[in-house]
Order: structure tokens, then C-alpha cells, then sequence
């Protein structure tokens, strides 16, 4: 989403305060620079529903790696609890206990920071390299464009899954980051096709031949000019990566290859499975818990993603900086691009 | 063009030999070395080292011997031959259990796909034309709900109540194996009952995202200009929403649709697990679990050269499907 036509009015009014830049403290230009990118943005996240009850849920899964954290909870082991309690059946063990005693809150818990760091750490990598790859494929064009082209041909011809599975026995990662990593280790080839397809067509808008003709350096133009008109598909990518390792990683602990010392939601979820949650009525929410978990940790995303697209949609900024009342019903409408 | 169709075709060769060449890598790279265990494991059981060389070289195409690259080169042309050589845990060729387990991963890949895009075409195509209704809030927000949802929690869930609670489907195989004669209709039935839950859990979870996707695209194309004239045209209605709108918004969605088969192919390995189906996903796994490494790596490649495939004919058909894009790179899928 490149910015178009509607939000040339706000910036043609704002042209006055930059251009009195010089004049301006080092306070106003902070509170500037905060009213501009967190002030504004915030207050049109805040106002979309999505966003709200996404931060709101993203927000209780970071308290409770807190707790897990802070060691608030008790850590699971067996025996500590009577076996096979059912949900919300004692208040001690709110999430019931396994057939073996163990605490099902308290192995969900303590979980919990791992996964997050995994999330973190996959979508950080897979955004981060396609934004580099991407954006240098598609600015410098020629000999640069079709190494890295290939290269990343290269990594999309791979199925993600067998590919993951068999690093995973190979290099047995251990360290979140690490898993985070290698979850999403060909993910962001995909994501590097379409960013390169949309520099080349911001490539020739006519700021960057202007940046171009005055001399600015490659690396500045791609932060400055570039980057920038990539960022609203690029963080909601970064939600759809994300959403992606909390999948993928959980379904790998729930096939067994990927190694563990403390059980994670998904080897909880297949402990339960080969223990026959399925079959044994009592056992069901044994399985089930930790399937909520993953649900709401990936619905958080998905709501985040969905309203952090409207904090990026121009038409919908325009408004908040009163000028145009008049896009405001036009402006309603989300593009819901970039999911698969 | 032709230059064009010759280089796409010069890369999916590019592409499948680099592919072969990353397996034989991770052949050796993978814990232990090449074969040090089953090798310990043969000598152990008394036999001649050169008998085990023998068989280790049976086993991968490898002779654990001979320097890199003859290994490479063996591997290499072995494998351009079909022979990807002998499972271990079998003691069969990995391309005949391979072909015996493709056709079901294939069945459940292709049929959810075709589902899923069908059903999220439909529900887009209306939620577009009732903007704002809510029919299409109700909609959105149970597509973005869906979406939260990984399919192989969809898949227990299902597993849970329609087979082990209410015994309405079977939970595990791709057939009632007392039924012989593969050609009746008793056994068509089998297997679409037996392929109902996995093709479900991978049909569901899917169709809010299309749904959303071609929610978009028809908003933007009911936008467009020459929707208005040809309802100044006094076009039906009918002619309109199939001929102008619908195509236009489907075709983005066509590249998304073979890549997403390759995709999924992948993703099988989790849902046959669940659901006990022996096809290419489960074989892997096993294969995993058993340390049977050529038969690792012999299903790997296959599942890449599928994917490899796909992407290629999206490729090369998109051009012809949207006549807008016609030129040299431009019609690349991705």
C-alpha cells in the first residue's frame, strides 16, 4: 500500500511545521515525533475493536509468561495434584490435572515465555530477511536481483514442514530463538517475492528518482523513501509469520521431533493424545487445554494483524488529523491482503 | 515467450537439482554421520566389514568408502533413476512405498484444496455483495476465528466427537480392509468415509482466509469502472456478478491456489499422524522415528519435487488465464 492521493492533503498541511523545523526545541520535535507515529497511530488502533481485544489477549499471554516468569505459579510435576481433577472441579488446579498428577495450569504456564520468545524470534527472522532481501532484490535490480531471486526460489521449492522436521533431528534445537528460528528458516522466501514485486513499482515513483538525482546513498533511500511504504504489508506479514510458528511449533512438539526439557502446549497436547484423552471421557480436557492456549495466542495475532492494517490505511489516518470528514465513510472499508 | 517458458523450465531442473544435492548433504550432516550406527549395529551382529559396507552402499546409493564426490555422483544418478534406494525398516525400494502412499496424501491435499477455495469463493463473492450486512460481519468474524485455529486442533476435535464420541466416522485408515474388490462402489464409499475427517479439519480451517481474500478482491473490482458501465449497459445482474466481477476477483487467488497445494502437501505429516492415514506425511515420519534415513530422504525429495511442479505450472498457466499478463517476467506467479 503505497501512499496515495488521500493522504496528500495532511501532508500538504503539515509542510509548514517541517519545513519550520530548525526553529523548533528539541521538545517540540519530540512531542512531535510522538504525536506523528505513536499518539495518532495509537489512537487509531485503539479505536478499531480488533485491535483492542488482540492487545487485550496478547496482553494476557505475556501477564501469564510474567507469572511463569516471576515463578508465581507452581511449576508442574507429577503427583503434586489428585489425578485426572476436570476443569474449574478444584480452584487450586483451574485447568484440572493430568493422569498423573501434574497440574495442567502450571504446565501451561510455564510455557508460556518460551513460546513467546519462539513467536518473537520467528517473526523477526522471517520479516527481517525478506525485508533485506526484498527490498536490495528489488532496488538494485540486475546481477544482485537474480542471486537473490534464485536463492529464494530456491527456499520456496522447499516444503516448509519435512524441511523443518529434518533439521530438527539434525541440529535438535533446544533454545527458543533457535526453534524460532528454524520453524521459519524458508518462510520468508514467499514474503521477499512480493516485498521485491512492490519495490520495483515504488522504485519508480518520482520522490525516489528525486532522492536518486541528489545523491543519497542506496542504504538511505531503501530506509528512508523505500521502507517505509513497505511497512503496513510488512507488519501484517510479521502477524501471519508469527501466527505460522505458534502452528508449526506447536504441531512439532505434538509429533515429537523436536526436542524438550520442560513440556511445551504441544507436548502436553500429545501426551494426552497417546495417554487416550480421545477415547477417555474424564481425560478430555486434558487435551483441550492446551489447544485453547495455542487458539488464543494465534487468534490474538490474527485480530492484531486485521487491525493493525487499518492503522497503516491512509484514508483512515487522513481523518484523524481533521481534515477530510468526507473520506470518512469510504475509509471503513480493510483490504485483507497477504493471507493465506 | 518461448525464451521465457525455456528459462522457467531451466530453473525447475536448477531447483530439483539443488534440492538432491541438499539431501545428499543432510544425509551426511544428520546425527551420527552416514550410517554409523547401523554400521556399529551390523558389526554387531557378526558380520564381515566388508558385507556391511556392502549393504550400507545397497542402502543409500552411497559407497561410505569412496571420496565425496563419487559418493555424490552415485547418489546423484541413482537418484535421477528412480532408484532412491532401500528402506531400511521395509527392506523395499523407497520409490515403491512412496507410490504406494502418494495417491491418498494427494487425494486429501487435492480434495480439501478444491473444498476450500470453492466454499471461500462462494462466501466472499456474497459478503462482498452485501457489504456491511450482517450476513457479512457474522461472516468475517467467524473466518478470522477460523483462522485461528491450527487444523490438527480441528482435526482431535474432530477425531473427539465424530468418531470416538458418536462413532460416525472411522477414526484411522484409508479403507475397511476386509472390503477386496477395489473397484465396487462399497469401497469408494470406504474410502470417502475414511477420508472425511482429515479432508474436513483441512477444509474448514482454510476457507475464512479465502473467503476474506476474495471479500477483498471483489470490493475493489465492484469498484472499478467498467463494472459501471456495464451495468449502464443494462447487463443482468447474473452476467455481471459471474462474468466481470467474479473472474476478475478469482484470478489473484489462482497462483495462491497451487501454491498452497504444495504447501500443504507438507503439512500432511501432522494431519495423517492424527488420523493414522498412511500416505507420504506419515511414511516420513516413520521414517523419522525409525532412523530409516533413506527412506528420509527419499519422500522428502519426492514432496519437494511436487511442490517444485506445482509452482511451475502456476507459472506457466497464470499467462495464459489472465491475459493482462503477458510480458517476460511479469508473469511470474509469486
Amino acid at each position: 500500500m503505497k501512499h496515495t492521493e488521500s493522504d496528500a492533503p495532511a501532508e500538504g498541511l503539515d509542510w509548514q511545521s517541517e519545513s519550520s523545523g530548525a526553529n523548533m526545541t528539541r521538545g517540540d520535535r519530540l512531542r512531535e515525533f510522538y504525536e506523528r507515529s505513536i499518539y495518532e497511530p495509537g489512537v487509531v488502533a485503539w479505536s478499531d475493536m480488533r485491535t483492542r481485544l488482540g492487545l487485550l489477549l496478547l496482553g494476557v499471554y505475556v501477564a501469564v509468561a510474567l507469572v511463569a516468569v516471576l515463578g508465581l505459579w507452581r511449576a508442574p510435576s507429577s503427583s503434586q495434584a489428585p489425578r485426572l481433577l476436570g476443569m474449574f472441579e478444584n480452584w487450586a488446579y483451574p485447568l484440572g490435572t493430568t493422569n498423573s498428577g501434574v497440574d495442567l495450569a502450571a504446565s501451561i504456564i510455564h510455557a508460556t515465555p518460551d513460546v513467546l520468545l519462539m513467536v518473537l524470534a520467528g517473526g523477526v527472522w522471517a520479516t527481517g530477511v525478506a525485508v533485506i532481501v526484498g527490498t536490495l532484490a528489488g532496488y538494485k535490480g540486475g546481477t544482485v536481483d537474480t542471486v537473490l531471486m534464485s536463492i529464494s526460489d530456491f527456499f520456496m521449492a522447499i516444503p516448509g514442514l519435512p524441511l523443518v522436521i529434518i533439521l530438527a533431528i539434525t541440529f535438535s534445537p533446544e533454545n527458543p530463538i533457535f526453534v524460532g528460528v528454524i520453524l521459519t528458516i524458508n518462510y520468508w522466501a514467499g514474503l521477499g517475492r512480493s516485498l521485491r514485486s512492490q519495490v520495483l513499482t515504488i522504485r519508480e515513483d518520482s520522490y525516489v528518482e528525486a532522492s536518486r538525482t541528489m545523491g543519497t546513498s542506496t542504504v538511505r533511500i531503501l530506509w528512508k523513501d523505500v521502507i517505509p511504504n513497505l511497512m503496513p504489508y510488512v507488519t501484517v506479514n510479521f502477524v501471519f509469520a508469527a501466527r505460522y510458528t505458534i502452528f508449526a511449533s506447536v504441531g512439532l512438539f505434538f509429533l515429537g521431533v523436536l526436542p524438550y526439557s520442560d513440556p511445551t502446549w504441544g507436548v502436553t497436547m500429545s501426551r494426552a493424545y497417546e495417554n487416550g484423552a480421545l477415547f477417555v471421557p474424564a481425560a478430555a480436557h486434558w487435551i483441550i487445554a492446551p489447544m485453547i492456549a495455542v487458539v488464543g495466542l494465534s487468534l490474538s495475532m490474527i485480530l492484531l494483524g486485521q487491525g493493525l492494517d487499518r492503522v497503516f490505511n491512509p484514508r483512515v489516518r487522513t481523518r484523524l488529523a481533521g481534515e477530510s470528514e468526507s473520506t470518512a465513510e469510504e475509509g471503513e472499508e480493510t483490504t485483507s491482503k497477504g493471507m493465506v | 515467450m518461448v525464451n521465457y517458458y525455456v528459462r522457467r523450465t531451466a530453473r525447475v531442473f536448477v531447483t530439483i537439482f539443488a534440492v538432491m544435492s541438499l539431501t545428499f548433504g543432510l544425509i551426511r550432516l544428520l546425527p551420527g554421520g552416514p550410517f554409523t550406527q547401523l554400521r556399529v549395529q551390523l558389526l554387531r551382529q557378526g558380520l564381515p566389514p566388508e558385507e556391511v559396507n556392502k549393504q550400507i552402499a545397497n542402502l543409500q546409493n552411497v559407497q561410505p568408502d569412496a571420496p565425496l564426490w563419487v559418493q555424490y555422483f552415485d547418489y546423484m544418478s541413482a537418484a535421477l533413476q528412480l532408484d532412491l534406494g532401500q528402506s531400511i525398516h521395509y527392506s523395499r525400494p523407497v520409490v515403491d512405498i512412496v507410490a504406494r502412499a502418494a495417491p491418498w496424501t494427494i487425494f486429501i491435499v487435492v480434495v480439501s484444496t478444491v473444498l476450500m477455495f470453492a466454499g471461500g469463493i462462494v462466501l466472499g463473492a456474497i459478503q462482498a455483495y452485501w457489504e456491511g450486512s450482517r450476513f457479512d460481519t457474522a461472516v468475517s468474524s467467524v473466518s478470522i476465528a477460523g483462522m485461528s485455529i491450527p487444523f490438527y486442533v480441528l482435526a482431535i476435535l474432530l477425531l473427539l466427537f465424530f468418531s470416538y464420541r458418536w462413532s460416525l466416522f472411522p477414526p484411522s485408515g484409508t479403507a475397511d480392509p476386509s472390503i477386496e474388490n477395489q473397484w465396487s462402489l462399497e469401497y469408494v464409499i470406504s474410502v470417502i468415509r475414511h477420508g472425511a475427517l482429515p479432508i474436513l479439519s483441512y477444509t474448514i480451517v482454510g476457507v475464512g482466509a479465502q473467503a476474506l481474500a476474495m471479500r477483498g478482491n471483489s470490493i475493489q473490482v465492484l469498484g472499478e469502472d467498467f463494472v459501471e458501465v456495464a451495468r449502464l449497459r443494462g447487463l443482468s445482474d447474473g452476467r455481471i456478478a459471474t462474468r466481470y466481477v467474479a473472474r476478475n476477483a478469482i484470478l489473484p487467488m489462482y497462483t495462491g491456489f497451487l501454491l498452497l497445494l504444495g504447501f500443504r502437501l507438507g503439512g500432511t505429516i501432522i494431519l495423517e499422524q492424527i488420523f493414522n492415514y498412511p500416505g507420504l506425511g506419515l511414511e516420513l515420519l516413520n521414517a523419522v522415528n525409525r532412523n530409516d534415513y533413506p527412506m528420509m530422504m527419499g519422500t522428502f525429495l519426492v514432496i519437494t519435487v511436487a511442490l517444485v511442479v506445482g509452482v511451475y505450472i502456476a507459472d506457466l498457466t497464470y499467462g495464459k488465464i489472465d491475459p493482462r499478463i503477458s510480458k517476460g517476467d511479469s508473469s511470474e506467479a509469486y
